[in-house]
């Protein structure tokens, strides 16, 4: 028990320590990066806008401090960050806090939503393939894994919008909810859960496949390892040795890799975000960099390294609870 | 009342007269169910404002007419009608301007509507709008003898003026709200306070924005609608599908990828509307850099304008959608559009002796010149006829390099670093060629670091006295012979090369009704939309 314990400590102090020169790294680099980008909001708005004067530009460069040197613009940010203020979005002219926290529950729920679909799916599709593993539902399965797999999301999202929204008519095809309408309880849950099906099956589709297949191979392995033969010796139930023996060993490759997905979850957000119209963070920082608002850019870069750290300290406690033997170095 | 100024081609107007109908009250009504009341109406835009009042920025018109009016509105025919003015004059020689105000008119938050509100704004568009800046630069003086009339003076007569005083040109603002308040940071401009038939309930950013029924309007039945729902969706592959699966009741400016137009056009339930585009009108233009050594020569201007095949352009690229115009000036702009064609017809063989004479002969590999084109990001099939124009050019030994950056990077190689040598691009002509065709070819207007100005760097003091003197002149005769010697020049000069006008259509549903009846369309208020029975 004690063991337990040291070990979540260790993971959360080593995270605690990585996590600010980390988030100081990322938004430094992030800075001057952006500083090569052609263009700023100025240009862009002035653009949208389509007649624009040089006196009304420079007024917003100023208003936005864009007429400052670029060190004191990036040590006012420094500044105000480490006051925790985001500072204000140029073209929205709102706090960025503010931008985010409208953003981060429809990311956040559309995150979850398709990971737990992945590793649900994912897992099964797996564990299936390898109990029949060269048998047909292992071939049937095999197919539409290489299809997940090899089809971009984005158009596996597309037609599904095309069979079940126009053709069939059963689910919405854009938004997170019916607009206009008041609906509480049971209702309200159905209502989002419909319009979280298709977006989340798009994002989740190819984890689907990478899950599937590395479930599969450990699955394979774990088979004809010694252990599983003593528990078959031992007299346990078929269904418990899958479970507990074999399924909990399979697993750790299947967790390690959804650490290091979660970051192009992020990114694949954004591309399914705009398919479906989903009010996220990944279509928050496009329109940012298209629009060059670079406050709110910043601002959304830094909570999604929080997010990609904090659920890797998430995985390595996991990966404790599903083998003891590894320990957090 | 009579459609008599819509372009001729008017292929795919199927049904679609509703407007027309509740405009004049016209008997061509037959087929169009009459208004009712109730009901929402969904409409969407590919993208979203980020304010719902076009005050200070003009990148909200999609939305603020629905809750903050103008003075006057204007219907397909552009002619004036009162909307929070109940009438005006203007004096012969342009110089004062009279409006009598609509009395027992109420702000959503029940405030008195009164002439304090309209000084108010028009000192802030003057002040802060972008366009304001120059459509009110000779506003000299706003005078509220009393608080239904308002009295502007101008300096130097004004001839557009008259067509300014659009909800989402010139929007009418309260002033208990934006007193003593920075207007770029005021809370009307995400929760507005208008006169207008909706009142904003919500918006959900990334989403939707929700209008509701203001039952005390001025001008009731209407509006007819109990809820207007506005959406944001960005992917034209969506929103081809929710205008077929009816999620969406309608969308402006063909929202749909081009060549999906046809196959909608079968689905059934949706309706193609052309009408509604008449407060602004697009030009497409393939533009020179006249910095550039090269393109500063006339013929070789002369000879890629030969190498564009305009009508087959409209027809691959803009899926028909579009039709071959050489004017700068817009055919919606009837009294002022010149009709006569290019001077230069496509003639590839005389464009490849232009060449030849103007000393570029054809090198290696058959090549005169290697030059960059940048595309236009923000409108897909621009970047098609960049590629269009690298093929035509190819033809007569113009090697063209087509360059995609996103729209900041676009703004900045073309208006700052000015870093390009040919360009393409869609600009409005807006109300009036003063307005919107003016800023590309004065020379006055070449200011680096401004986007859409003068990008090709145009001068020639002839045009310039044109320009300036169309600005104020406000004979109609003698305005029209100004904009057309203007458009002879640059028809014969061509520091950029007009391609086409688009005829957009609006797509809608077979229920969804009365939106397009005034020359902003689906830009306007919607205090006419229904939804049928």
């Amino acid at each position: 028990m004690m063991g337990v314990l040291d070990r979540t400590g260790t993971i959360l102090r080593r995270t605690a320590i990585q996590v600010l020169p980390t988030m100081v790294g990322i938004i430094i680099l992030c800075f001057f990066l952006l500083q090569l980008v052609p263009g700023d909001v100025a240009d862009v708005l002035a653009g949208e806008s389509g007649s624009a004067t040089a006196e009304t530009m420079a007024a917003l460069r100023a208003r936005i401090g864009l007429d400052q040197p670029v060190l004191t613009q990036l040590v006012t940010y420094l500044t105000n960050l480490a006051q925790l203020d985001l500072g204000r979005s140029a073209r929205f002219n709102l706090p960025v806090t503010q931008l985010i926290a409208e953003r981060l529950p429809g990311t956040l729920l559309l995150m979850l939503s398709a990971l737990s679909m992945a590793l649900v799916f994912g897992v099964l599709f797996g564990w299936i393939m390898a109990v029949f593993a060269g048998r047909w539902p292992d071939r049937l399965l095999q197919v539409l894994v290489l299809v997940f797999y090899s089809t971009p999301g984005f158009w596996i999202g597309l037609m599904a919008i095309v069979l079940f929204s126009v053709k069939l008519g059963w689910l919405p095809s854009n938004g997170s909810m019916t607009v206009g309408v008041t609906l509480s309880g049971w209702d309200l849950i159905a209502d989002r859960a419909k319009y979280l099906l298709l977006p989340s099956l798009a994002m989740a589709s190819f984890f689907i496949a990478v899950y599937a297949r590395l479930t599969r191979a450990a699955m394979l392995e774990v088979q004809g390892q010694d252990f599983m033969r003593t528990a078959a010796a031992k007299g346990l139930h078929p269904a418990v040795i899958q479970f507990r023996h074999a399924l909990r060993n399979a697993l750790i490759p299947v967790t390690t890799m959804v650490g290091l997905h979660l970051g192009n979850l992020l990114g694949g957000a954004v591309v399914v975000e705009t398919v479906y119209g989903w009010p996220g963070m990944g279509r928050l920082a496009l329109e940012a960099v298209l629009g060059r608002d670079f406050n709110l850019l910043l601002g959304v870069l830094l909570l999604s390294s929080l997010l990609v750290i904090v659920t890797n300290a998430a995985i390595d406690l996991l990966h404790g609870w599903l083998d003891p033997r590894i320990e957090a170095h | 009342m009579t459609a008599a100024h819509l372009p001729t081609t008017r292929r795919g107007l199927i049904g679609g007269f509703a407007g027309l109908a509740a405009t004049s009250g016209a008997a061509s009504a037959q087929s169009v169910p009459p208004p009712r009341r109730g009901g929402t109406m969904t409409i969407m835009f590919p993208s979203e404002p980020p304010v719902l009042v076009s005050l200070v920025s003009s990148n909200s018109l999609t939305v603020s007419a629905k809750v903050t009016e103008g003075l006057l509105w204007y219907d397909n025919d552009m002619v004036a009608h009162p909307q929070l003015a109940r009438e005006w004059e203007v004096s012969p020689d342009g110089l004062t301007y009279v409006f009598k105000l609509r009395e027992g008119v109420k702000w959503h938050d029940g405030r008195d509507f009164t002439s304090e509100d309209v000084a108010a704004s028009l000192a802030i568009l003057k002040q802060s709008h972008p366009r304001g800046r120059s459509t009110f630069a000779h506003l000299t003086r706003v005078e509220t003898p009393d608080p239904h009339t308002v009295i502007l003076k101008l300096g130097t007569p004004v001839p557009y003026l008259i067509r300014a005083f659009a909800a989402a040109e010139t929007p009418i603002v309260p002033k208990h709200i934006y007193d003593g308040t920075d207007p770029f940071t005021n809370r009307n401009g995400y929760a507005p306070v208008g006169t207008g038939p909706f009142r904003f309930k919500e918006w959900v950013r990334g989403s939707h924005i929700i209008y509701e029924r203001n039952p005390e309007y001025w001008d009731q039945p209407r509006p007819y609608l109990d809820q207007l729902v506005v959406k944001f969706i960005p992917d034209a592959a969506a929103r081809s599908a929710a205008l077929e699966s009816g999620e969406v009741d309608l969308g402006y400016r063909t929202p749909v990828a081009l060549n999906d137009v046809e196959r909608l056009r079968t689905a059934g339930n949706l309706v193609f509307e052309t009408k509604g585009y008449e407060y602004s009108n697009n030009v497409v233009s393939v533009n020179f850099n006249l910095d550039n050594p090269h393109f500063a020569k006339l013929p070789v201007r002369q000879a890629i304008a030969h190498a564009l095949n305009m009508p087959v352009i409209c027809r691959t690229i803009y899926y028909n959608t579009y039709t071959p115009c050489a004017s700068p000036i817009a055919p919606f702009l009837t009294e002022y559009h010149d009709l006569s064609p290019s001077p230069y017809a496509f003639d590839i063989a005389r464009a490849e002796r232009l060449l030849d004479e103007a000393g570029y002969p054809r090198g290696a590999n058959r090549i005169r010149l290697r030059t960059m084109m940048e595309a236009n990001p923000t409108v897909d099939e621009i970047r098609r006829l960049c590629d269009f124009t690298r093929a035509a050019l190819s033809r007569i030994g113009i090697a063209v390099e087509v360059r995609t950056a996103d729209f900041g990077s676009y703004a900045k190689r073309v208006y700052t670093d000015r870093d390009f040598d040919l360009t393409a691009s869609t600009m409005s002509n807006l109300f009036d060629p003063t307005v919107g065709v003016q800023r590309l070819y004065w020379s006055k207007n070449y200011i680096p670091g401004v986007p859409f100005s003068n990008a090709t760097h145009y001068s020639n003091p002839r045009v310039d006295a044109l320009l300036e003197g169309t600005a104020v002149e406000v004979d109609p005769v003698k305005r029209k012979a100004m904009f057309k010697e203007f458009q002879e020049i640059v028809m014969r000069e061509i520091p950029d090369v007009n391609i086409g006008v688009p005829r957009w259509y609006t797509i809608h549903n077979r229920r969804a009704l009365g939106h397009s009846v005034t020359a902003d369309g689906i830009e306007g208020s919607f205090s006419h939309a229904y939804i049928a029975g």
